[in-house]
């Protein structure tokens, strides 16, 4: 059946944990972890809350495929009310504590209130309790892990937590878990710590029952291996190069965002790249990749386990961070980089570990930071305000300000709150490249017209992992379009977003999408899963999950409005490469969007709409 | 007639020694040369060459073959790859 059936309701106010019966009506219609944990937080939260007041509610989700024999089926996902927004949240994560909640018999954590004083929860399969996390409170989240681990006398045991970013309210704040995974986006973490909750530690031994075929799902997961591993991109390239190796396509296609989207190209573009991650440094002979790393029951394995230059201004005298570590990945090293014009690769090897260690999402922070060196350079921000020369391509300003974020101090403060506030006080609200409060990740939609439309319409604010129609703009894949052209964006953005809910529901990552379609998954599913999961439905059910969420953000004050980018890229064009002389074409774009979408000229779902997908 | 060649992440091998750390090396060809003719002269499997960018525009398959090079362009080609 995929789903263990169970939920556990964790009350934080009353220091509470009851298991319920998963809603299997739900399951029905929403799948598994995305969409059925947003059906859930829809149904038992205001959508006006303050996100980070008691009455928000935080969901950590599996999906039926999580913790299978299904190839990436590692993921969890955290659905909640995003602080960094106030749209509905859901971030989504690889690592092992997915699978570990699973085979302690679990298919959500639903918490509650707040508790009032520091806690962890503590799962050991049917057995959960909350326990005091004083001693934990002011631990980053590799400590937090660590001591955990020695408290149980249980290497096994799985942990997610909050670092001190979490605690401090930095609103991009995010949940790591095996010390560099993490659900990333939105500030989950902020909500965490919000709630006084510091960890969640999981050791499940009961493994995962109850598949419908069992015989039928060992067939159909290796037949989606046996595609996985004879494509180029998921059985070579990804393994071999990471998703860095995205540095250099882009930035030769002009759609690599610099200097707060300033520019379009980065000068220093291939020192940040997969390629130079390859290259051994002339201090010490050594290459700064060590070797890739794979989560649970992934046979991609594009993960990324570097270790930085002990001689660099960042790590001198600093021991703790000369091992190998996570990183670095094609959106940190963009946001790191690019974004603020720096191209010292060991300076973002730095701050990125500073984001895994203390739990922050490297893309806001970056983007922030180049949010930050823009006001800096035309004067708003001086020196005294910062703390320190910031100009842009200042590796030192960006490895310095990375730990004033993370431990709330000074300017830190500031930055710690994202760049659509940062600007808003300084009087300069359109800097911020954001959509919805949400910095963009690392593609330029003036160089990538569909990539405007998805994050215009990103129903968690801007954000590539909602449609990521790069694959076919730039990548080709499924079919190569043209990245230049606003006709056909509007069918392709609903396509790729329709579909992603689906992987996002499922347990798996979205990055077999490279291989696979909804056609591979399908078997699958229906092989694990009780009920009709045919490819129809799963297609429904994608769009019903698109609506649901569309819903919540309108009702919690939400208009077509909100679906815009920031002016700089519709009024100022690209300076150089292929798209130079463009703006995004969002105004285009969008009517023919809402109208795919069955949605009124306001961006809302029509009566006929809601009533076809049951909502 | 002078181009810029780049090759990246396993195409790099295709590149001289000297030329990889940058990926990128200056070529001079008689005028007219193909975009195919560079890749046949590299060696480079065609199946690998899957991102095949002329100042960074998309130079379909079909196309290549035929596609002339023209003085002060970049040529630059990927195998088949993604991230996110």
């Amino acid at each position: 059946m995929g789903w263990t059936r169970k939920i556990l309701r964790v009350d934080l106010t009353n220091g509470t944990c009851k298991s319920e019966p998963l809603n299997m009506e739900w399951a029905q219609q929403y799948l598994g972890q995305r969409g059925l944990a947003t059906k859930y937080f829809v149904s038992e939260v205001d959508p006006k809350v303050d996100p980070l007041s008691p009455a928000n509610k935080l969901i950590m989700t599996t999906g039926p495929l999580t913790g299978t024999a299904a190839s990436t089926g590692g993921r969890y996902s955290v659905v909640t009310k995003g602080a960094l927004t106030g749209a509905i949240a859901c971030s989504n994560s690889g690592g092992f504590f997915g699978a570990e909640l699973k085979f302690a018999g679990w298919d959500m954590i639903i918490f509650e209130g707040k508790s009032p004083k520091p806690v962890y929860l503590s799962i050991e399969n049917d057995k959960a309790e909350l326990k005091d996390a004083s001693h934990l409170w002011g631990k980053t989240t590799w400590q937090t892990e660590e001591i955990i681990k020695k408290t149980h006398q249980d290497p096994q045991i799985r942990v997610c937590s909050i670092g001190r970013a979490g605690e401090n309210g930095v609103l991009y704040a995010c949940i790591v878990n095996d010390l560099h995974r993490a659900a990333g986006r939105s500030g989950v973490g902020a909500v965490m710590g919000s709630k006084n909750l510091k960890a969640v530690a999981v050791r499940g031994t009961l493994g995962v029952s109850g598949i419908k075929d069992f015989k039928a799902f060992l067939a159909a997961t290796a037949a989606g291996k046996k595609v996985l591993a004879e494509n180029a991109v998921t059985g070579q390239g990804l393994p071999k190069y990471g998703t860095q190796v995205l540095m250099n396509v882009i930035n030769e296609i002009g759609a690599l965002p610099t200097r707060n989207h300033r520019d379009v190209q980065f000068e220093e573009a291939s020192k940040i790249s997969a390629e130079a991650m390859y290259e051994k440094r002339p201090t010490d002979g050594k290459t700064h990749l060590v070797t890739n790393a794979a989560c649970f029951g992934c046979t991609i394995a594009c993960g990324r386990i570097s270790r930085i230059d002990e001689t660099h201004f960042s790590v001198v005298n600093k021991p703790e961070y000369w091992g190998a570590s996570g990183g670095l990945e094609y959106e940190a090293a963009w946001a790191l980089g690019a974004a603020n014009g720096v191209g010292d690769l060991e300076a973002l090897q730095f701050a990125n570990m500073i984001c895994n260690e203390d739990g922050m999402d490297p893309i806001s922070f970056g983007a922030t930071v180049g949010a930050a060196m823009e006001l800096y350079e035309l004067g708003i921000l001086k020196k005294e305000d910062i703390g320190m020369e910031a100009p842009f391509g200042s590796a030192k300003a960006l490895c310095e300000l990375a730990q004033m974020t993370a431990k709330g101090e000074g300017f830190g403060k500031e930055l710690g709150l994202g760049s659509a506030r940062l600007c808003a006080k300084h009087g300069r609200p359109e800097l911020s490249m954001g959509v919805k409060q949400q910095e963009f990740p690392a593609y330029d939609s003036r160089g990538i017209q569909g990539m405007g439309l998805a994050y215009a319409t990103s129903n968690r604010g801007a954000c590539h992992l909602r449609g990521y129609t790069v694959a076919s703009e730039v990548l080709g894949i499924p079919v190569k379009t043209d990245p230049l052209v606003t006709e056909g964006k509007a069918a392709l953005v609903k396509a790729f977003q329709d579909a992603t809910a689906v992987f996002d529901s499922s347990g798996l990552c979205i990055f077999t999408s490279f291989a696979w379609g909804l056609p591979d998954i399908q078997p699958q599913i229906a092989a694990a899963c009780e009920g009709d999961w045919s490819l129809e439905k799963l297609n429904e059910v994608g769009e019903r999950i698109w609506n649901l969420e569309r819903q919540f953000n309108l009702a919690a004050g939400f208009t077509a409005k909100d679906d815009d980018l920031p002016p700089r890229l519709k009024t100022e064009p690209a300076k150089t490469g292929p798209a130079k002389g463009l703006v995004n074409g969002i105004d285009k774009m969008k009517p023919e969007y809402y109208q795919l979408r069955g949605w009124d000229a306001d961006g809302r779902p029509t009566g006929d709409t809601l009533k076809r997908l049951g909502l | 007639m002078r181009i810029t060649f780049k090759l990246f992440a396993s195409l790099q091998d295709y590149l001289p020694l000297e030329a990889r750390a940058k990926n990128a090396l200056s070529l001079d060809l008689p005028e007219g040369t193909t975009l195919g003719q560079v890749i046949e002269r590299f060696g480079l499997p065609q199946k690998s060459c899957h991102l095949v960018l002329i100042d960074g525009r998309f130079v379909p398959p079909a196309e290549r073959a035929t596609c002339v090079l023209h003085d002060g362009e970049t040529l630059a080609i990927w195998p088949p790859i993604a991230g996110g």
